[in-house]
């Protein structure tokens, strides 16, 4: 491959010819692939092993890697998610061909829409049988081709160390996400000659990191020049571990800041310019803040229609810089009047620096400006929080959420799963780290929870992880209760049971005249015999009283536990901002009461 | 109008399909696609012509140039380029119009491939527009058959070509994003 930029396209590729050089160690392929998952840093990934995997399973017998047998496949991806976010290292999980590949397809997508560096191990059948509808064959390549970052199908034995070390590389770099690759069972077979890779060239893999030097000046400039400025911080904050940078950014810039369900944590919510998470079930304030701010500063975020609401209205105000490091996202949605493309990281450094550079030149001129703004967002924080109300007679989903929230004091690994109980946690557990809140945001998979606690937790055994699901997430995850068991991983589940699959039920409730359909869980297994057949213990309440109890119980136990939580099954999450409607136009409670502004 | 793609990319299994799946997953529809290898035999050539939203016209150029095999993709609709078309045609026409056949194919620059009794197989390149019309004409004289290779494009500018250098392992590590 040509790399030469004057000569690419035009000229041959003047290669010195290939000598084969076989003097590295004779290994198979399945033992190669081992040796360059421990290169990787590899120390335990999460799989299932079928007929053509055995080759590898076999050679894995004799090796340190740790392996965790999961009790379905997509939930190997689930658990790699999890212990990635937890880490920021690259998850990796493995599956066998056909089924065991389809399997994972999920997780995969997960993984692309949330931006988790994934690698996938799939077997494929043997080379000779591709193409002839073999036992177990599907054509995962092409299955995953949509559905991953990068996929690769590996041919021989010789480029498999390559390869491996391209899809580690892919996964992690850049904006990250999910790498596949396929090797059929031959090549796990196949014997060669090992050499340890030593260079890496993807001549096609564009990756923009530092950020236009004038761009960011300009952005600087802005931020100084701006009397209701306003942070937008997304994922790529926790992903790109800029937290630190972001924090100083803030404090030089004095701005009031939100992250996104997916950038929770990434400022501490105990900063004093944090306000919350913006959005369809966003605060207030926070969308209010959105709406009038004259400067948007984007930073590792893509303007997702669930925080944007409608376009058009989107801080219809607002200058906007977008920091991202995916050329695809600036302007995707929405033109900023300062584009920037690259590590959110590396810029914020800069833009930092710049700003305390400049500032001596604005003065005090927007003082008054900028004071009256934080007075304006506290004033909306004030006017309408998030509500907290507990009842004396039924547990309310928001009153279970406030004591988790009391208990974690900020500091516990929160895997959530998807529906109503994903955003009373978002909103009412606070994060003071980032890699503390973990969720499926864009692709929204339910059965999230549990097996990305379990990935969770096996990064961090010590600390406290909690997995909250609604009962119906929960009963997409109940396989893995065993691999939890087996693996006596002290995951804190905490099921909140309102006996429907409580966010279709609201928008039913709320946009289909309560005509509920197909929403309601009329069975529910007991839970304290399903912990107990597991060999954990389990528990049932319903009680307001029993909560805080329950959950220092729960805590206290040094094994899993199942806390079966009963809240009242008809609460909404508010505020909401209806499907298309601007973020402004937020429906506050019971009684919709539509804002309006000027 | 139609939006011309011109894309540099990787000679790779699976590589065209990465390219046509950042249009079919959009819903749209590729009107014409070639592709051959270049010089370097282990890179391709890709010129495709599409009708896009214009809004999004900038955001499929984006994700194809963030494929990893993807070298460059470059929209040529409004830049300074050449497109030509090339279409076999086979005309079975009448004795009597045989001359003005051959006539109107030298009007339209384009040459006899195969001559028999029924008629003839003709070639013509030139622009896609230009090509319409010859197949309008042509068709006028009796039953026709077609094959149109698609538009094949050039660009006339020299667009710098950025390519990434070689990343030692040590720095490719995980957790250890690259500085380039």
């Amino acid at each position: 491959m040509s790399h030469d930029a004057q000569h690419a396209g035009h000229a041959p590729t003047s290669k010195p010819a290939q000598k084969v050089v076989e003097t590295g160690k004779l290994m198979s392929g399945s033992e190669m692939l081992l040796e360059c998952l421990a290169r990787e840093g590899v120390d335990v990934f999460f799989g299932y092993p079928g007929g053509v995997t055995i080759p590898f399973y076999d050679a894995l017998v004799d090796h340190h890697i740790r392996h965790v047998l999961v009790r379905h496949e997509e939930n190997a991806c689930f658990a790699a998610e999890g212990y990635s976010k937890a880490t920021g290292k690259v998850g990796v999980c493995c599956a066998t061909s056909g089924p065991g590949a389809t399997n994972l397809v999920t997780g995969l997508v997960d993984a692309m829409m949330d931006s988790i560096p994934i690698v996938a191990i799939t077997g494929q059948v043997h080379s000779k049988l591709i193409g002839s509808d073999a036992f177990q064959e599907a054509d995962t390549f092409g299955i995953t081709r949509p559905a991953t970052k990068h996929n690769f199908m590996v041919k021989t034995v010789a480029e498999l160390p390559q390869i491996i070390h391209e899809a580690f590389y892919i996964a992690a770099s850049g904006r990250p996400g999910p790498v596949l690759v396929d090797i059929p069972k031959d090549v796990f077979q196949a014997k060669g000659h090992y050499t340890p890779v030593d260079t890496i060239h993807l001549p096609g893999y564009k990756v923009f990191t530092e950020g236009h030097t004038g761009q960011i000046r300009r952005a600087a400039q802005l931020v100084l020049e701006a009397e209701r400025p306003l942070v937008y911080a997304g994922g790529g904050i926790v992903l790109g571990n800029a937290s630190a940078e972001l924090t100083e950014f803030v404090d030089a810039a004095e701005a009031p800041t939100v992250c996104t369900l997916m950038g929770l944590g990434g400022l501490s919510a105990d900063h004093p310019n944090y306000i919350s998470m913006p959005g369809m079930h966003g605060s207030y304030a926070a969308n209010m803040a959105m709406t009038d701010c004259d400067l948007l500063i984007a930073l590792g975020t893509r303007f997702d229609d669930r925080v944007t609401g409608q376009l058009q209205t989107f801080a219809r105000g607002a200058r906007v810089i977008h920091v991202d490091i995916d050329p695809a996202e600036v302007g995707k949605n929405r033109n900023p009047d300062i584009p920037i493309v690259g590590d959110v990281k590396r810029v914020l450094q800069k833009m930092t620096k710049v700003l305390h550079e400049l500032k001596p030149e604005f003065g005090h001129v927007k003082d008054a400006a900028r004071a009256a703004w934080r007075k304006q967002v506290r004033g909306w924080m004030d006017e309408h929080p998030y509500d907290r109300v507990h009842s004396d007679e039924v547990i309310r989903p928001q009153h279970l959420m406030d004591e988790i929230d009391r208990v974690s004091g900020g500091e516990a690994i929160v895997c959530s799963d998807v529906g109503q109980h994903q955003m009373w946690a978002a909103q009412l557990i606070r994060f003071n780290q980032p890699r503390l809140w973990i969720n499926s945001g864009g692709l929204g998979s339910m059965g999230f929870g549990v097996p990305s606690a379990m990935g969770a937790q096996m990064a961090c055994p010590d600390k406290l992880v909690f997995a909250i699901c609604g009962d119906g997430g929960f009963q997409m995850s109940i396989p893995e209760l065993a691999t939890i068991a087996s693996q006596g991983l002290p995951v804190k589940i905490i099921c909140m049971n309102n006996g429907y699959l409580g966010m279709v039920r609201q928008w039913q409730t709320l946009f289909y005249n309560n005509r509920l359909s197909a929403v309601k869980l009329d069975c529910f297994p007991e839970a304290e015999l399903l912990a107990n057949a597991y060999g954990f213990k389990g528990r049932t309440i319903d009680k307001p009283w029993q909560l805080a109890e329950a959950l220092a119980t729960a805590i206290a136990d040094p094994g899993p536990y199942l806390l079966n939580v009963m809240v009242s099954p008809y609460e909404n999450v508010y505020p909401m901002v209806p499907a298309g409607a601007s973020i402004f136009e937020m429906v506050l409670g019971e009684k919709p009461q539509p804002v309006a502004v000027a | 109008m139609l939006q011309t793609i011109s894309i540099l990319l990787e000679n790779k299994p699976g590589a065209l399909l990465r390219v046509t799946g950042v249009l079919s997953a959009r819903g749209y529809n590729i009107e014409t696609l070639t592709v051959a290898k270049t010089i370097d035999p282990e890179l391709s050539r890709m010129t495709i012509t599409v009708a896009v939203d214009d809004r999004l016209r900038g955001q499929v150029v984006k994700q194809m140039n963030k494929l990893i095999n993807v070298l460059q993709a470059t929209d040529l609709t409004d830049a300074p380029g050449v497109i030509r078309e090339m279409v076999l045609l086979r005309v079975r026409c009448a004795q009597e119009s045989r001359t003005a056949v051959l006539k109107e194919a030298e009007i339209f620059h384009a040459r006899v491939v195969d001559s028999s009794i029924e008629g003839f197989a003709l070639e013509a390149t030139g622009l896609p527009e230009k090509l319409d019309e010859f197949i309008d004409v042509m068709g006028s004289y009796g039953e026709i058959e077609i094959s149109r290779s698609g538009s094949v494009a050039m660009s006339l500018e020299t667009k710098k070509l950025r390519l990434q250098p070689p990343v030692p392992m040590s720095l490719s590590q995980h957790g250890v994003p690259q500085a380039v």
